[in-house]
């Protein structure tokens, strides 16, 4: 049973892929979004040193803000700590924090979305009256409002993320369901006599999948994003190592102008990983509107 | 003892203009009578042609009978019992003995899906077939509607001509086994050569499986080649009912005499009669009390304008809705 | 002779291959003749239409051994000329669905007059020009009050004459009607056909009608080409093309039309579907559907042979037809090993 699972999601993450690397830019993006999920699985193996270990030079002092060299490739924090192994460890924060969140927040979204398309009248309009008011928060710092208000823990982050991020999810995936709704083998069938819940799953949610897999990853972009803007305003949760939490520990060192080690890294890191979720929504972009695609 | 019995069947569409457009632009409620009090009965075994024009209700009645609206007012009655608000259990268990078969092959398939489980859906929705069970059921209809199953069971819609793809919309339609089919149009979307041998599918199958069919159509000459009863509607309205060789060559109605007239025929050397009709087609809104059809009949009277004239049964089986038939 | 087509071949340039949409047509429409060109959907009668009014995409290619207008060769004027001189004023179109193209913002009058100011040489005064639109009009049977309405107070049927005013305007010498009823209601074509029967004494045009329906064209047309597939397979006078078919396409096309006056008569289909027009196909390109080929018939293409006077089809067994008439009459004839449709 859990075999079968399994094999069907690695199933379906090589259509994806499949379906992605026909897109250049989505090549690139999955590439290094297998690059950092593996970094992420294999953290402890490769990280050269325990990210929150002080280390020593060979005079016994700290070795700390240490430019990059052989010893310690990334350089060292204010506090003698190796960055490269704070990036390794604090790669599989991001990636937890940005699954978890993008993952529980498009469930919310798509399936408020569903739900409102498909019923339509109150429903639609208290989900997406709900909807238009989450829409008013402004994005961060209604995250760290909610984060100060449970509490700064990794699991009260990513709730907090939840709640705001499912929100345009909801409101595109409402659209398409309305426009599919309205297509004539939605009517065929209720006709052959499919139930409500069985038409939405079964038959119209197929038909939104591109779209549902393109706000998947644009909800696990914007999950990361969020994650580390809080952590960079210091409201992450310290006991955990990000990428927002390293940038954190540099400001508060002043030493942001000269330890560029310390800042590149994180920066460069986020950088790249949300640009690869970015190019690989482009390409499924592509896959669900057709018509972008070039003759 | 008729199959199906509709009484007095009514739908009325509204069109709101909203609480602004009321206030700002003293405009009513528009109510479309799309199906205005119709009443017929259908005999098991028969295939029954519902013919008219646009805006007559044919496609809105053969929506009702198939529950996929509900009526404003009126009964229908399937083997003696009222079908018209059933729900949930009730309404699944009618389903699996009457389906429609749809005009548009190229939106009633669900793209996604492949035959095989487009066929069996509805299997999958009312039934609790086994694996084993479902199987047989969707290759055996695959092959009755003329699709090889292990060549069409894995294609998807786009891999398919239309008339492919309407046979995949009624095996669909077929694979419960139902007593009663009603066709909407289901040839009008489809290339002419091909049109025949999806007629005969339906009148064949028709036969062998012993289903009633209510065949719905714009197209009188195609009507007149399957329908074995036909009945005329205009704006809401029967018109006329009766065996389809009695409607066709002695219509009794004014309109059916128009459409008749008016069909072409595949014959330069034939010239046909100008149609003794005036007028245009209105919409079923803001109707007048009598006649449907008065405004644009060449004979009309005053009672014409009076009263909705009743059908009569003014020959074998033959009903004309007109007072001077 | 006014329009004359030799050897018209209009291709697609697509990734998958080249669709050749018209694979080398010919034939002519002489003054004040309605000819019509019917086929089934796929076989290239709206390409061919789209080719001779500049319609058709940049991917495409256009060649032809002749294709001219009043002697004027339509592939190698330029576009300048072609818009000034010829579109519209020469040539017009009443395009398919013609009655969804009207603006529905501005007044049916208005948009006419924009036409034809549009196309117009000389600069028409407003009031001239509204004249002209009520003459219109009363052509093409529309009553004068309905010159100050919108589309939407229009019907179906009042729309697509007022498309045909539109492509009157500017007296053209040809007219190009695709699928000028397609979508109309019966008692609406019956009643726009005969305007168009009765119109044809009043203005001194020819028509170009397209259709898939046969019994329109036994109506309206003079002469008939027949198309599938990108090619022609019949072309004669209306009379002759429904007495004595020659080609086995036509023959199965008539027993596909149900004729309400027969209507014990037993309706037959092709069966298969049309070739896909990127294969390049060597011999008859209905050989694979048709139920009296023999394997001549795949060799190569069955040249337009004269059958009669003003008659051509385009089939190598022309000398068997009498024994094919019957034949085709028959169900089993076509339910062969073909495959199904």
């Amino acid at each position: 049973m859990v075999l079968k699972t399994l094999r069907a999601i690695g199933e379906f993450l090589l259509e994806q892929y499949r379906i992605i690397k026909v897109h250049k830019m989505g090549s690139f993006g999955s590439i290094v979004i297998l690059f950092f999920f593996l970094v992420a699985c294999l953290a402890p193996l490769i990280a050269p040193h325990d990210p929150w270990e002080y280390l020593y030079d060979e005079n016994g002092k700290i070795a700390t803000t240490e430019s990059p060299s052989l010893k310690y490739p990334l350089g060292t924090t204010l506090m003698g700590r190796d960055v490269l192994s704070q990036i390794i460890y604090g790669t599989r924060t991001t990636v937890m924090i940005g699954l978890v969140s993008g993952l529980i927040s498009i469930v919310i979204g798509a399936g408020i979305g569903l739900f409102s398309g498909y019923y339509g009248g109150t429903l639609d309009e208290v989900l997406m009256r709900l909807t238009d008011i989450i829409y008013g928060m402004p994005f961060l710092p209604f995250i760290i409002v909610l984060i100060s208000l449970f509490g700064r823990n990794i699991w009260f982050v990513i709730i907090a993320i939840v709640c705001i991020v499912w929100r345009t999810s909801a409101r595109v995936v409402r659209a398409q369901t309305l426009s599919i709704r309205q297509r004539q083998f939605v009517q065929v069938a209720r006709a052959r006599g499919c139930s409500d819940l069985r038409i939405i799953f079964r038959h119209i949610m197929p038909n939104i999948l591109p779209l549902l897999l393109l706000y998947t990853a644009f909800n696990i972009a914007w999950s990361i994003l969020a994650e580390a803007g809080a952590s960079f305003l210091g409201f992450g949760d310290p006991d955990q190592l990000s990428w927002g939490g390293m940038l954190y520990d540099l400001w508060i060192s002043g030493k942001t102008r000269s330890a560029w080690w310390w800042f590149i890294s994180p920066s460069i890191c986020i950088i790249l990983l949300v640009s690869a979720l970015v190019f690989v929504s482009r390409a499924y972009e592509e896959v669900a509107n057709p018509r972008l695609k070039e003759r | 003892m008729a199959i199906l019995e509709i009484d007095q069947l009514t739908k009325y569409f509204t069109l709101n203009p909203g609480v602004l457009g009321r206030i700002l632009s003293a405009r009513r409620m528009k109510v479309i009578k799309a199906v205005d009090g119709v009443s017929f009965r259908v005999d098991p075994g028969e295939i029954l042609g519902i013919a008219g024009e646009s805006g007559c209700g044919k496609s809105t009645t053969c929506m009702l009978i198939a529950r996929l609206y509900e009526p404003t007012a009126g009964a229908i009655r399937y083997k003696g019992r009222d079908i018209s608000h059933l729900i949930k259990a009730d309404l699944k268990e009618f389903r699996r003995q009457a389906q429609i078969i749809f005009q548009d092959p190229y939106e009633s398939l669900n793209p996604r899906f492949t035959t095989f489980d487009l066929v069996a859906e509805p299997l999958r929705a009312l039934t609790h077939c086994s694996k084993d069970q479902l199987s047989r059921r969707v290759s055996r209809t695959l092959e009755l509607v003329g699709l090889k199953p292990e060549e069409y069971k894995e294609r998807y819609p786009h891999q398919m001509s239309g008339g492919e793809r309407q046979r995949v919309g009624i095996a669909q339609a077929l694979v419960l086994e139902p007593e009663l089919v009603i066709a909407d149009e289901p040839l009008s979307m489809l290339d002419v050569s091909i049109r025949a041998g999806i007629l005969d599918l339906i009148r064949d199958l028709s036969q062998r499986m012993n289903f009633t069919c209510i065949y719905v159509s714009h197209d009188l000459s195609i009507l007149s080649n399957i329908s074995e009863r036909l009945m005329i509607m205009y704006l809401g309205k029967i018109m006329e009912l009766g065996w389809t060789g009695d409607v066709i060559q002695k219509p009794l109605h004014p309109y059916s005499k128009a459409l008749i007239s008016a069909v072409p025929i595949p014959d330069p050397s034939h010239k046909r009669q100008v149609p003794n009709i005036k007028g245009e087609v209105t919409k079923p809104i803001d109707l007048p009390p009598g006649c449907r059809f008065e405004p644009r009949c060449p004979n009309s009277a005053d009672i014409c304008r009076k009263d909705i004239p009743p059908l009569r049964e003014l020959g074998k089986r033959h009903w004309v809705a007109c007072y001077l038939a | 002779m006014l329009l004359e087509i030799e050897n018209l071949r209009t291709q697609y340039r697509t990734k998958k291959g080249t669709i050749k949409a018209v694979d080398g047509v010919s034939f002519s429409i002489r003054e004040r003749e309605v000819f019509g060109l019917v086929g089934e959907s796929g076989c290239g009668k709206s390409t061919l239409v789209k080719t001779i009014m500049r319609l058709l995409p940049s991917s495409s290619l256009v060649s032809a051994e002749k294709l001219t207008y009043k002697g004027t060769d339509l592939l190698s004027a330029p576009d300048k000329d072609f818009r000034e001189r010829i579109l519209w004023k020469q040539i017009s179109l009443v395009p398919q669905s013609a009655m969804n193209c009207l603006n529905p913002v501005y007044r049916v009058v208005d948009q006419i007059i924009e036409a034809i100011e549009a196309h117009s040489d000389r600069n028409m005064e407003k009031k001239e020009a509204f004249e002209r639109v009520e003459k219109l009009f009363d052509i093409v049977g529309l009553e004068r009050r309905l010159l100050k309405s919108f589309p939407h107070e229009f019907s179906g049927g009042m729309r697509q004459r007022a498309m045909i005013a539109m492509a009157l305007a500017l007296d053209p010498s040809l007219i190009i009607m695709d699928e000028p009823t397609t979508g109309l209601d019966v008692l609406v074509q019956d009643r726009i056909l005969r305007r168009l029967t009765e119109m044809r004494n009043e203005i001194e045009a020819s028509i170009l009608l397209i259709t898939h329906d046969i019994s329109v064209i036994a109506q309206m047309c003079d002469r008939i080409g027949v198309m599938y597939a990108g090619r022609l397979m019949e072309c004669a006078d209306v009379f002759d093309l429904f007495n004595q078919p020659y080609h086995p396409y036509t023959l199965g096309l008539k027993n596909a039309f149900p004729n309400i006056r027969a209507m014990d008569q037993s309706l037959i289909s092709i069966p298969g579907s049309p070739p896909d027009l990127i294969d390049e196909i060597q011999g008859c390109i209905f050989e694979a559907r048709c139920p009296f080929s023999i394997p001549d018939c795949g060799e190569a293409r069955p040249e337009e042979k004269q059958v009669n006077k003003g008659h051509f089809a385009a089939c190598i067994r022309t000398e068997a037809v009498e024994r094919f008439r019957t034949l085709a009459g028959e169900k089993a004839t076509w339910q062969s090993s073909k495959s199904i449709n």
